[in-house]
């Protein structure tokens, strides 16, 4: 998702998320996912907001935020394609795969296509290591994915 | 009557296509008119054959797989909804001889029922655990889990029972139980599997754990990687609420016990117990040092019992069936069983539960039925990235806390991933630095730091720079790791490494590089 809004709207939307669920236990992690669902990412302006409505430091809010790999400081490209490059998927030619994708996006890791369609990521293990290698597309799992089906993929995001 | 058909919502199932096919069935079915419904099961754990359909006869289910959208036609014209044959027809599901040959006591419902059924749950033995915990005193529930012989599933292989009577003696006011279902070492999917497929025994051994301890709140954290997971189980603890298995009164009992699921932000760091209890409190999620153990001081500087997914599920068996049971599978101190998670380069790839004893040989060669690739096996790592690559001459180890350990290797959460001959062991060592480089929370000076010049020595090794000194470099490097680190990310990412270069000397011996002239 790539979207964009005024900063008024930020901080009005970073407003309700945290006053939603400032009653959790430990509440900070859920409303940075909240955050990061909302906007695509989480954008600098929410950091404040949050801050001051749970008595934290900006510099502790910024901690957390860069900490956790899920986490973007910067909308991705419409589509977000994580490759698994865990151990199991290494065994059955991930890093072949990997490549290729590279190849035909024409970008490396943690990066985003100029056209803002992909943004390639490495993921550390889907949990489908029994059907290796594996590949997220947009929360979409797919499993034992071959050169043929690795550009199926790829096209799909480009889409 | 209606047929029941059978296509699992697991998503090693889904991302196999069984979504597909749950649609093209469905269509069908209605197309076709056919007196069938279909339960969206978990999965019964052999992946090979995802997706693996089922349909309830008279004599039982019956399996057909793999299966793909175009089968769909093909299967209900032979008759798929009164078992008929079909070239994809495997039999009884439960005579196929990778499941009968199982001891499944934690699984034992994973792929059977609706996994948001309680009404399938209990008809299959669940909350039977936790009625009879409700009738006995906590420190009678402690002695039973201890007794039991559980030993932490995650991979610490500390005595359940033990971390129970600690946080059950322990002073305070609110006492939490936290499910570590960070599940992020590659080769293992118990815990997902068990998340997706049967949640509700989860929580059932959450709340008997809960009411052992004294314990009202619990957590399961887990990982965003896991979307079914997260669903599922956030799922089936809105039915358990709703039906007052949990509440103020679990099962109209004096006890209250409530939980909810938390989702971690993809640092694998956060599978440590003390940095996972961090992140809950929304914090980093940097490794805190211990004393005090979170028994003491865990959640929010609360008395914590913190047990790996499958130590939980794990519990309801126990509690119905009474320690002995459960005790009398296995060898030496691993007592029970072990679900086995079969991946990587294997023919039969997927989950097995078994008593502990099977050798490690036994697993790959004659249940994994080989590689996948048909090559020879060279190496396979047990325990997920901190595990050590044993090779062939190793396959003689039985499957045992104790036996892995002698052999300078751990079981972990009993992942093992299998690779062919043409593996390169150097650079799967430097792997498991670079990935230590990158999941390091950066607490401790061995893991942050020791972890990168890993990569470094690794690939000097690999352009043939001073090969000798540098595999002593290595060699030294893994030594203050492993002994220098606060947790298990850095003191064991050793393990692997020398494992390696022990077992497979060979690799770290590139020929000399030749300088290209300029």
């Amino acid at each position: 998702m790539n979207i964009h809004l005024p900063g008024a709207d930020v901080t009005e939307r970073t407003l309700a998320i945290v006053g939603e669920l400032k009653g959790l236990e430990g509440p900070l992690l859920p409303i940075l996912h909240e955050i990061q669902d909302e906007f695509g990412y989480v954008p600098q302006e929410c950091l404040p907001v949050i801050a001051r409505e749970l008595n934290l430091s900006r510099a502790e809010v910024y901690g957390v935020v860069t900490f956790y790999h899920d986490f973007r400081e910067h909308p991705a490209g419409r589509h977000v394609l994580k490759l698994c490059r865990a151990e199991a998927c290494q065994s059955m030619g991930g890093d072949r795969l990997a490549e290729r994708a590279k190849a035909l996006l024409g970008i490396d890791f943690h990066e985003t296509t100029p056209d803002g369609a992909v943004t390639l990521e490495p993921v550390y293990c889907l949990g489908l290591c029994s059907c290796s290698p594996s590949a997220m597309l947009d929360g979409e799992v797919h499993a034992r994915l071959d050169e043929a089906e690795i550009e199926a993929l790829v096209a799909e995001a480009r889409r | 009557m209606t047929v029941k058909i059978y296509i699992p919502r697991d998503a090693a199932a889904i991302a196999l296509g069984a979504e597909k096919v749950a649609t093209a069935m469905a269509e069908a079915i209605a197309a076709r008119g056919l007196d069938a419904t279909i339960v969206r099961n978990g999965s019964r754990g052999m992946h090979w054959l995802e997706p693996l359909v089922e349909v309830e006869t008279a004599e039982g289910r019956i399996a057909y797989g793999p299966v793909q959208t175009r089968d769909v036609a093909s299967l209900l014209d032979a008759g798929l909804t009164s078992g008929a044959a079909h070239p994809l027809c495997l039999g009884k599901t439960e005579d196929i001889p990778f499941l009968k040959q199982q001891t499944r006591l934690t699984f034992a419902r994973c792929g059977v029922i609706d996994p948001l059924s309680l009404d399938d749950y209990r008809a299959h033995g669940g909350l039977r655990g936790l009625e009879r915990a409700i009738s006995m005193q906590p420190a009678a529930i402690v002695a039973e889990v201890t007794e039991s012989g559980l030993r932490g599933r995650g991979g610490a292989g500390f005595p359940t029972g033990i971390k129970w009577k600690t946080v059950l003696e322990a002073e305070g006011a609110q006492k939490y139980i936290v499910c570590n279902a960070d599940e992020g070492d590659s080769g293992t999917f118990a815990d997902r599997m068990i998340m997706e497929g049967d949640p509700f025994v989860l929580i059932e051994g959450m709340a008997i754990a809960g009411i052992a301890t004294g314990a009202t709140k619990g957590y399961v954290y887990t990982r965003s990687e896991y979307p079914h997971a997260i669903a599922a189980m956030s799922a089936a603890i809105e039915i358990a609420r709703a039906a007052g298995v949990l509440g103020q009164s679990v099962l109209g009992s004096t006890h209250a016990f409530d939980m909810e699921v938390r989702t971690g932000a993809g640092a694998y760091v956060c599978g440590e117990e003390t940095s996972l209890l961090n992140s809950l409190e929304g914090k980093r999620g940097l490794v805190r040092a211990k004393p005090p153990l979170p028994a003491h001081k865990g959640l929010f500087d609360c008395p914590t019992v913190i047990n790996n997914v499958i130590s939980l599920a794990s519990v309801p068996v126990i509690m119905d069936k009474g320690a002995a049971y459960y005790r009398d599978f296995g060898m030496g101190r691993s007592r029970g069983t072990i679900p086995i998670q079969i991946a990587g380069n294997v023919k039969h790839a997927g989950l097995y539960e078994i008593a502990f004893g099977l050798t490690l040989g036994e697993i790959v060669d004659v249940i994994g039925g080989g590689t996948a690739s048909g090559r020879p096996v060279k190496a396979v790592q047990v325990g997920g990235p901190l595990g050590a690559y044993f090779p062939r001459a190793l396959f003689d180890t039985p499957f045992d806390y104790e036996a892995f350990a002698a052999k300078d290797g751990l079981i972990g959460h009993a992942g093992i991933v299998v690779f062919d001959d043409t593996a390169d062991m150097l650079k799967q060592a430097r792997f498991a630095m670079e990935f230590c480089a990158v999941e390091s929370c950066g607490k401790c000076t061995p893991c942050r730091l020791g972890s990168t010049r890993g990569v470094e020595v690794a690939d000097k090794i690999a352009a043939g720079i001073e090969p000798e000194k540098n595999r002593e470099l290595l060699a030294d490097l893994c030594n203050t790791m492993k002994f220098g680190s606060l947790c298990a990310l850095g003191g064991f990412t050793p393990y692997p490494v020398m494992s390696a270069m022990t077992h497979f000397p060979e690799d770290f011996k590139p020929a000399p590089r030749v300088e290209a002239a300029e």
